[in-house]
């Protein structure tokens, strides 16, 4: 210990304090100071970059996951429009297939319609000649003579091949 | 090539400094200049072990048998009882025994194991007692430039000159390139495994500046006294004594009102346990805690130094019994590891020094009783004033 403080020497002592109080002064002015400030600036700009990259990613990924989505819309779509298309397809076929028969059986009852009433009307022409004829046949025999039988029945046989000529 | 070319130009200029320097060297017959007993070793080795007034390089014997010494005087600045008087220290004409006595200002001085005395008014010589302390001169106030001064000085510019071009490189670049990218990570060191986790997140950057500048004088200083120069500044208690006051007086003046609490009136136990707490804890804080700092450093590399010396010393002690290839031949050996390991002290007591001021400055500034930090799974984030229990 004696020894120790017979070492120790004042004026050391005091340089040394005036030194070091120099030279922390002067380092943490010229050297410490900068060259944290740009270390900090630099771990700074290091995560920021980081930071930026990781949003990037998850922007990116966001954006395939909505343009995914938007294809499966888009394809759910165009096979729900496909599906309507071949319904209304098959809708208009079927519609105009009924309709075509409701068509034609209107047609057909129609035609027959008008067949029935062709008959009945040349029924009844046929009927009204043949009354005519009967009353012109009546009224040859009644202005011929009636009074020889010859005469009669040829006349009649005349007549009878006029309506078989009929 | 050019580089090479350069580097070797200026090689040959400092040796030709160095040769050139043998005109200032002064030159004077030693009888017992050599040493090669082990009386001389030890001698040597305290003599080392001391600051000096002059750089000293190295000294032989010239052919006439004169012991010539090489190196540079420095300045002698100290305060008398007549006032400031400065010389070069080659006045003493290396005599370490006070038999050289300079006359400046009406005082006389004598240089005395390595420390320089002003003898009393009207003694003519120093007269000394048994046990060889002066009787009739007294320790002058010295502030001269010594080997140590300049030793510090010379790191000061060493880390100016690094440091500031490293700083000046992030004005141009993200990152540094050539000497600047090995002190980088050396800085990030101490900011990140130093200040930061024993101070803790909310307070480090205020005193990373002192912790970078005392981690990196004592580093270098610590290298520099492995160089043959033979520096030993920080084996000097007063150069250690001042870093353990700074460091001292950071904690006492940066502490908080927690700091203070548990110094005076630990909160927590009984109140007659108090006082004497109160004791124990006001010699922890302004005695113990600067007496380790600074004496761990001192012993450390003070002992590295002896035990360097000792093994290259073994060189002229077991000459006799090992004969001069065995006993170099050990020496050689044993003081290559020895220094190796005290490349590594060197590294570890700068480390040391620096972690334990950041650890006591963190004490002083810890916040006591506060919310815990809760990462993303809820559990607590353990931060320094936690983790420093494990320290002490």
């Amino acid at each position: 210990m004696e020894v120790l403080l017979n070492d120790f020497s004042p004026g050391l002592f005091v340089v040394q304090t005036i030194l070091l109080l120099a030279l922390i002064f002067l380092m943490v002015k010229f050297a410490w100071k900068p060259i944290l400030n740009s270390l900090n600036e630099r771990e700074a700009g290091i995560e920021e970059a980081l930071a930026a990259a990781d949003k990037a990613r998850t922007d990116m990924q966001n954006l395939q996951a909505d343009n995914e989505k938007m294809l499966q819309e888009a394809r759910a779509e165009r096979e729900g429009m496909l599906k309507e298309a071949r319904e209304i397809k098959e809708k208009m076929i079927s519609d105009s297939k009924e309709q075509a028969k409701l068509e034609g059986d209107k047609m057909l009852k129609q035609a027959q319609a008008a067949i029935e009433s062709e008959k009945k009307a040349a029924v009844a022409d046929i009927k009204s000649q043949v009354a005519e004829l009967s009353v012109a046949i009546a009224e040859k025999v009644l202005k011929e003579d009636l009074s020889s039988n010859d005469k009669q029945l040829k006349l009649v046989d005349s007549m009878l091949s006029d309506i078989k000529l009929n | 090539m050019m580089q090479v070319s350069n580097t070797i130009k200026t090689l040959l200029q400092l040796l030709i400094l160095c040769f050139s320097l043998q005109s200032f060297a002064i030159s004077d017959t030693e009888p017992e200049g050599t040493v090669s007993t082990k009386e001389q070793v030890d001698e040597y080795i305290l003599h080392h072990l001391k600051d000096s007034h002059d750089f000293h390089l190295f000294s032989y014997s010239n052919d006439a048998g004169e012991r010539k010494h090489i190196g540079f005087p420095l300045p002698v600045i100290l305060w008398s009882n007549n006032g400031l008087a400065t010389f070069m220290s080659s006045e003493f004409h290396h005599d370490d025994n006070g038999q050289v006595i300079v006359e400046r200002n009406g005082s006389k001085f004598v240089k005395l194991h390595s420390k320089i005395y002003e003898l009393d008014n009207g003694a003519t010589s120093v007269s000394f007692d048994e046990e060889h302390h002066a009787t009739n001169a007294h320790k002058a106030l010295d502030f001269s430039i010594t080997k140590s001064v300049v030793g510090v000085l010379l790191v000061g510019l060493l880390m100016l000159l690094a440091f500031s071009s490293l700083a000046k490189q992030y004005g141009k670049k993200k990152i540094p390139t050539g000497f600047g990218r090995v002190l980088e990570p050396l800085v990030l060191y101490v900011r990140d495994e130093i200040a930061r986790p024993n101070i803790g997140e909310k307070h480090y950057r205020k005193f990373t500046g002192y912790l970078l500048t005392v981690f990196f004088f004592i580093w270098i200083l610590n290298l520099m006294g492995l160089t043959p120069f033979g520096f030993n500044v920080t084996g000097q208690i007063a150069v250690t004594a001042c870093l353990a006051i700074f460091t001292l007086v950071i904690y006492t003046v940066s502490g908080n009102k927690d700091y203070w609490m548990h110094i005076l009136w630990m909160p927590g136990v009984p109140v007659f346990v108090k006082p004497i707490l109160a004791i124990i804890e006001l010699a922890g804080a302004f005695i113990i805690k600067p007496f380790s700092l600074l004496v761990r450093l001192f012993a450390n590399i003070s002992a590295g130094h002896i035990v360097v010396m000792s093994l290259i010393a073994i060189m002229f002690t077991l000459k006799k019994s090992l004969g001069v290839v065995g006993a170099t031949g050990l020496s050689l050996v044993l003081s290559f590891f020895i220094t190796l390991i005290e490349v590594l002290v060197a590294f570890l007591q700068a480390y040391i020094f620096t972690a334990l001021s950041a650890l006591f400055i963190g004490m002083a500034v810890a916040e006591h009783d506060h919310e815990h930090e809760h990462d993303s799974h809820g559990h607590e984030v353990a931060d320094a004033e936690d983790v420093r229990g494990d320290f002490i």
